[in-house]
């Protein structure tokens, strides 16, 4: 496989960042780097990795089963993550979420038919204090109301 | 960036760069007596280091409060292995949000925290592990340790001193078991993120089978200061046997919440009234967890005199735990908050140990029958004899995370329980827990 040099210069560096013989450790930022790039973890890219760390396919999927933002199967353009755990519960969270499912017609971890958006319900992502709160890929969202969703779903469906 | 305005009643150490334009960058950690706490320590031997660590009653800031210089003198001095740094920025107990206002705001000074501990111990390389939904925090962090090379604060020979420090990024992908110190090495490793058996303990046996230093971010960015202005200095700020700040974030039904460095000892009372600005609405508090989802709840009555330090908290037989403080006002369902922390736990139970897999999946289904009004008067017992089943019988914390919380509902809010049978629909249901509202 080949990737953009931004990530095979990820690659790199990574594989040099542990002890010599322990170049396992870098799968994981590997796998998610390049589901950053792909979209998500393909058959190829867990051959391509397993390849370029030294192990079996095998352990690679493992590893890829274990961890809950790497996926087999690639969501919206735009993953649009709504936390409702208890800090978020607790301003309204839950509420946020059945509104962001009642207004692009989906559910968990589905995608708009034009495949730009999808949506998660998360557990906690670390904004507790500002709460409740929505990632937008890796962008966070703080003090949420429905309203200020609408605004951010209708953003998301006009960009590129 | 800050997302909530500071208060007045903070006693800013760690926090004390934020807000100031440059406080990531190099040149504005320098120009604010950065680094001093590094050149001090490249003077000590690594036991006054320990000592000095040792003399802050510095407690380590992930949730546990182990004597952060204890956990750094089990570190065998003559091992003729490699030793490790390995900073837990795995951020993730529920409630809390403060290493990542600490990493985007001053990451140089979690770097001094690590050099200083890689002097205590001979340590020469480390890891930053964060969490993956942190990915900006990798750039941030990287630029950071990127400038610290450059400027001759990481690398070779760091600033003439003759000590040698690789500094590292290593992003999790989701999974809150990598909280854990064990699971997290897993997760280092390229593994899934499941707890080791211990002994031995990552101080000697710890990232690739070689002693590790292990601590939360907070924990290491409380070092430099210690280490600048004395370990005495830094134990005043607290109380007798835990010194310093806390990073406490203040969340759920109170009108200001956000994050506050407050000294260890603050009491609750004046945290909640006069820095988080009282109870939203004018309601009144019906429940309180300290430190994270995993802590026993307490209820308002029980804040009579408590404090936010250990040893308050353990009289009351919860935790001060992560620095997540969870207020809930008189109109929360806590069956509902019960079965949503359950829900968490379930689903980030590893499955290694079965009283928490079971467990965890188990009290769920329970918890989500009865709120939804199927529940008979047998399921409260049943679920208190559940989750006290799961108490100490697991390789790490989440079983007990799980069932502490749950216990403590289950005993001080059971006629919420009581309320919810025969059928009935969730009696508080849309009260206090509107969007926006």
């Amino acid at each position: 496989m080949t990737f953009s040099p931004q990530l095979e210069a990820r690659f790199d560096k990574l594989l040099k960042s542990y002890p010599p013989g322990r170049q396992r450790s870098a799968m994981i930022p590997m796998l998610l780097y390049a589901q950053d790039e792909l979209g998500c973890v393909s058959g190829d890219l867990v051959e391509e990795v397993a390849r370029r760390v030294g192990v079996t396919a095998l352990e690679v999927h493992e590893v890829l089963s274990y961890y809950s933002m790497l996926r087999s199967r690639p969501l919206g353009r735009h993953h649009v993550q709504v936390c409702t755990n208890i800090s978020c519960l607790l301003r309204g969270g839950d509420k946020l979420w059945e509104h962001a499912c009642r207004k692009l017609g989906i559910g968990n971890k589905e995608t708009t038919a034009d495949g730009r958006i999808s949506i998660e319900e998360v557990e906690c992502m670390g904004a507790c204090s500002w709460a409740p709160a929505v990632q937008v890929n890796y962008d966070f969202h703080h003090d949420m109301t429905p309203a200020k969703l609408d605004e951010l779903l209708d953003g998301l469906r006009k960009k590129p | 960036m800050l997302y909530n305005e500071p208060s007045p009643l903070e006693t800013k150490v760690l926090s004390r760069r934020f807000g100031n334009p440059d406080s990531a960058t190099l040149a504005g950690y320098l120009r604010t007596e950065g680094y001093q706490g590094f050149a001090k320590a490249a003077g000590m031997t690594p036991g006054a280091i320990v000592d000095e660590v040792k003399a802050s009653n510095l407690r380590g800031r992930g949730g546990a409060g182990f004597p952060t210089g204890l956990k750094w003198s089990f570190v065998p001095r003559n091992s003729p292995k490699p030793k490790y740094i390995v900073v837990n920025g795995d951020e993730s107990e529920p409630g809390t949000c403060k290493d990542r206002l600490l990493i985007e705001n001053d990451p140089h000074q979690l770097i001094e925290g690590v050099l200083i501990a890689g002097l205590a111990v001979d340590a020469h390389a480390g890891y930053v592990y964060i969490r993956g939904e942190y990915r900006y925090l990798i750039d941030v962090m990287e630029k950071a340790i990127a400038e610290a090379y450059q400027g001759g604060w990481l690398g070779r020979n760091i600033q003439g001193t003759g000590f040698d420090f690789d500094l590292y990024t290593h992003s999790g992908a989701g999974a809150y078991e990598c909280g854990e110190e064990s699971a997290l090495l897993e997760s280092l490793e390229g593994k899934r993120g499941i707890p080791r058996i211990r002994p031995p303990f990552p101080a000697v046996v710890g990232a690739f089978q070689c002693p590790t230093v292990l601590n939360n971010v907070e924990t290491f960015c409380a070092v430099p200061a210690i280490l600048r202005d004395g370990g005495a200095a830094f134990a005043a700020l607290g109380v007798p046997r835990a010194g310093g700040t806390r990073m406490t974030c203040l969340t759920g039904h109170v009108n200001k919440p956000g994050v506050y460095e407050l000294r260890l000892g603050f009491p609750v009372n004046r945290m909640l009234e006069e820095v988080g600005g009282g109870i939203r609405h004018g309601k009144k508090l019906k429940a309180f967890i300290p430190g994270g989802s995993s802590c026993p709840v307490l209820t308002a009555a029980e804040l009579d005199g408590a404090a936010m330090d250990y040893d308050s908290m353990a009289a009351r037989k919860t935790m001060l735990g992560s620095g997540g403080v969870i207020v809930m006002d008189e109109d929360t369902c806590m069956v509902k908050a019960a079965l949503r922390i359950m829900r968490f736990y379930a689903h980030e139970s590893c499955g290694w140990c079965i009283p928490c897999r079971e467990g965890t999946t188990w009290l769920k289904k329970i918890l989500t029958r009865f709120h939804e009004g199927g529940g008979v008067r047998s399921d409260i017992d049943l679920i208190g004899d559940l989750a006290k089943n799961m108490l100490g019988r697991t390789f790490c914390p989440l079983g007990d995370a799980a069932a502490m919380p749950t216990i403590s509902i289950v005993e001080k809010f059971r006629h919420e329980f009581e309320d919810h049978l025969n059928g009935r629909p969730c009696p508080y249901e849309n009260s206090s827990q509107a969007v926006g509202a």
